[in-house]
């Protein structure tokens, strides 16, 4: 069977602010803060209390339903706040950093002595556990499981993304040996999915299967790419990790500590310098002020890509699983007959009704105006020709908004994420939010099956 | 644009809730939306968004059927002149076009868009665009002469229990404008059919009234005013001296806006250009009304070569611009060919073999709007399967 996969359907956003492939300099902060609720269906135990001093790799907090699954500190320092919400909900520990950087010593290990036992628990303990997701559903990986496989995808095809090729250049030792511990835990191994005609230096990997994916956003996505290559259906579970957090597992094993330090895109056409930083997980937008400018209130700060990162203010964080923060300025201005001018110079449009299709080589300034007013689903065919999956968008976001559990299983609900039908949302003319829809139909999914 | 936008400014408030007008707020807000792109930023999801809109997408809509708009004001004149043997000018021709035609808009916009404004108003919805093109297209296909208070009751038919009782645009199941003709057509059948109804003034004529700016009010000796599709037979066309050019430029009687095949095709270029209507819906319609016609003529039922159903009557201007309608046609790419071939397949043998009802594409598209989720919904269950048994790559 061909190891190539050709997927026609998709959209590369035209958008302007590509971060240059250089490093800038390295940027920590005084303080680093986790985030419980950038992870699905978690609900948190704190593990350590205002003024603790803590190592990079200290637990923080935990699972409460799942109590192996360990929360570290990315860095070390002390507990400076807890902060919670309503009914005391956990938002955030701020840590305070002592700028040392000093790990606990979790031992170097030959990983191919290991046994599956042995990696579950270094990766348990470490937190690094955390960074392996769970398909359907997109939630932290259930330890007691063994899945089918492992997914990784070696590229990013979504708007701005870091270059996977630039970020992990120098880590293929590090990720070689994450792929070794994490073979271990499935029964089919890891599957490594790169750009066709792409020159990554992750090709180099050893002791995986290799596809090739060739197509626009979001071919990339390791989501499209597991429909391809193993639909996931009832009962099915299937693994994913991002190369970066393989290369973190991999120094875990090699130095015997934990180093989530990363190479991380700072882009956007309102970012000041689109350029990479090396930064941590946790890391706060204040400390970055050089590279987002001196007036944030008019700029839309990202923790991800424009198409399904989550938004933070200036004291916002930079999510665990994220390499990238877009930048935007805020489209909170009128457009008067907007719509009914034959030609929107400024405006990026994937729709024939308007003529941006005939520069393709442009790129846009692109701001968060919605551009319209939300209606019911009119246009029918749009979705179709952006989604490279064999599956009915329209149909399984109707099945979520009518809380139809058989439908959202017959139409894929187990296949889908978010980020997978980002695209979708962004050239729907109906302006419907289908990564809100689809995301009540994932947590319904996960109430029904607890 | 600065000072329009202050002014829209100083008075929103007054329609905002709480405020003395706020019982008139989805109406000033489609005003407002209209006038405006409004500065409401993303929330939630893709940060950012295409710029296309509803709004644009029915704008498109409404600009292709302007050639058959501006075809049926000149053709009504022309009619009108013909019959009663006038000798008129470009101008005079279009003058009584427009006397004619625009109250049928005025009366379509003023009844549905009134409904659709009460109806957001009620729901605490923005007011949707929909409406535009079907209260574009309904004055289209009817009769130049049709009463205008029948022509309110069934556009307030068309909305309330057509389009508003299932939700709104977006929601129906039939096509609103074809829900008014048919109400139309069964409702009051002697002002929707018969060989006087498509002609200003022929009704009254007949009757032995005299019609407005009809000269002495005499019908010209043998004219009839049938369409070409009352006696679909070479004999009977070319009896009444309709030839391939009267029909393909659309000087012939009919309803308003469907005789011109040029005009249609010029919409027809535009929708497929920008991709708002569906190429496959049409193409596979023709398909399908070319099928069973040729189906006929070798089997003997009609006379006529099988392209001549696409010319006659409502075929085309159904094909185009209605059995397209994303609503309320398949959705799935496979499924719109299927709906597609059949509407124009139905079309066609209801006018071989009921020849006492001329014109059948509007009850085929109807009938096809009933069944496109049925369509739909055995076209996704068989991907589903194929897709369940196809081969994993990692097995």
């Amino acid at each position: 069977m061909s190891n190539n996969i050709k997927l026609k359907k998709g959209l590369e956003l035209p958008i302007c602010g590509v971060a240059a492939l250089q490093c800038e300099k390295t940027v920590i902060g005084d303080v680093v803060a986790l985030n419980p609720c950038e992870f699905r269906g978690l609900i948190p135990r704190l593990l350590v209390k205002e003024g603790d001093s803590v190592l990079c790799g200290t637990p923080i907090m935990a699972d409460k339903k799942r109590p192996d699954i360990l929360f570290t500190s990315p860095v070390s320092g002390t507990v400076s706040a807890v902060v919670r919400g309503e009914k005391r909900k956990l938002l955030e520990v701020q840590i305070k950093t002592d700028g040392k950087q000093e790990s606990i010593d979790f031992g170097k290990k030959e990983v191919s002595a290991l046994s599956a036992d042995e990696v579950k628990n270094a990766l348990l303990t470490s937190g690094l556990w955390t960074s392996i997701i769970q398909r359907p559903y997109g939630i932290i990986a259930d330890p007691t499981q063994r899945p089918d496989a492992i997914f990784v995808s070696a590229f990013s095809t979504a708007p701005l993304a870091a270059d996977v090729d630039f970020t992990c250049k120098d880590e293929i030792k590090d990720i070689q040996t994450g792929i070794d511990a994490l073979t271990k835990l499935s029964d089919k191994g890891v599957v490594v999915s790169y750009r066709k005609g792409g020159k990554s230096p992750l090709e180099k990997l050893e002791n995986v299967q290799k596809f090739y994916f060739e197509g626009k956003h979001p071919a990339g996505n390791v989501g499209v790419q597991i429909h391809h290559l193993r639909p996931i259906r009832k009962g099915d579970v299937v693994w994913t990790i991002t190369p970066m957090m393989l290369a973190a597992i991999g120094k875990l094993f090699n130095e015997g500590k934990l180093n989530l330090m990363r190479k991380v895109a700072v882009c956007g056409p309102a970012a000041m310098y689109p350029c990479y930083i090396n930064t941590l997980p946790g890391v706060k937008m204040s400390a970055l002020q050089d590279f987002i400018g001196a007036y944030p209130e008019d700029l839309r700060i990202i923790s991800g890509d424009v198409f399904s990162g989550k938004q933070i203010d200036i004291n916002g964080t930079l999510a665990f699983k994220d390499n990238q923060i877009s930048i935007l300025k805020e489209g909170n201005e009128y457009e008067m007959l907007g719509w009914a001018k034959p030609i929107r110079w400024s405006q990026f449009s994937t729709s024939k009704t308007y003529f941006s299709w005939l520069t393709p080589c442009r790129k846009y300034n692109m701001d968060t105006n919605l551009h319209g007013g939300e209606r019911a689903f009119v246009v029918s065919d749009v979705y179709g020709k952006v989604l490279p999956m064999n599956l009915f968008p329209v149909y399984l976001a109707k099945a979520c908004l009518s809380k139809n559990i058989e439908d959202m299983e017959k139409y894929g609900i187990f296949e889908v994420l978010e980020e997978d039908l980002a695209v979708c949302e962004y050239v729907c003319p109906s302006k419907i939010n289908i990564q809100a829809i689809i995301s009540d139909g994932i947590e319904l999914m996960l109430k029904e099956m607890a | 644009m600065n000072s329009l936008r202050n002014l829209v400014d100083k008075i929103k408030p007054t329609f905002e809730k709480g405020g003395k007008l706020a019982f008139l707020h989805s109406t000033f807000d489609a005003f407002e939306t209209f006038l405006f792109v409004p500065n409401t930023v993303t929330k939630k999801g893709a940060h950012v968004r295409d710029c296309v809109d509803i709004k644009r997408v029915m704008i498109i809509m409404v600009m292709a059927l302007i050639p058959a708009f501006l075809f049926g004001i000149w053709n009504t004149g022309y009619q009108h002149a013909l019959a009663f043997g006038l000798d008129w000018g470009f101008w005079d021709i279009i003058w009584y076009g427009l006397i004619k035609i625009v109250p049928l808009f005025l009366v379509t916009y003023i009844v549905g868009l009134g409904i659709e404004f009460i109806s957001a108003q009620l729901r605490g919805h923005e007011v949707n665009e929909g409406y535009l093109v079907t209260g574009f297209i309904l004055p289209l296909i009817v009769p130049v002469d049709i009463p205008l208070w029948m022509l309110a009751v069934a556009t307030a038919f068309a909305v309330i229990i057509g389009k508003e009782v299932f939700g709104g645009t977006g929601m129906n199941i039939w096509n609103p404008a074809l829900i008014a003709r048919a109400f139309l057509f069964f409702s009051y059948p002697s002002s929707m059919s018969g060989d006087y109804a498509w002609i200003g003034g022929l009704q009254k004529a007949a009757n032995g009234g005299i019609p407005w700016n009809s000269g002495n009010g005499a019908i010209v000796d043998g004219f009839s005013g049938a369409t070409p599709l009352a006696t679909p037979s070479m004999e009977a066309l070319s009896q009444k001296g309709y030839d391939l050019w009267n029909l393909i430029i659309g000087t012939v009687p009919g309803s308003v806006g469907e005789t011109s095949v040029i005009a249609i095709l010029l919409g027809a270029i535009l929708l497929i250009a920008t991709g708002v209507a569906s190429w496959k819906i049409m193409l596979s319609s023709v398909a399908g009304g070319l099928f069973v016609g040729y189906l006929g003529f070798i089997g003997g039922a009609t006379d006529l070569p099988c392209w001549y159903h696409l010319i006659l009557g409502g075929f085309l201007f159904g094909t185009v611009f209605m059995a397209t309608d994303p609503v309320t046609s398949c959705q799935t790419e496979c499924g719109k060919w299927i709906y597609g071939f059949l509407t124009g397949a139905i079309c066609v043998v209801v006018r071989l073999f009921n020849p006492g009802y001329a014109e059948g594409m509007m009850l085929a598209i109807l009938l096809m709007n009933t069944f496109a989720p049925l369509i739909d919904h055995l076209v996704i269950e068989s991907s589903i399967k194929r897709n369940n048994k196809k081969k994993v790559k990692i097995a």
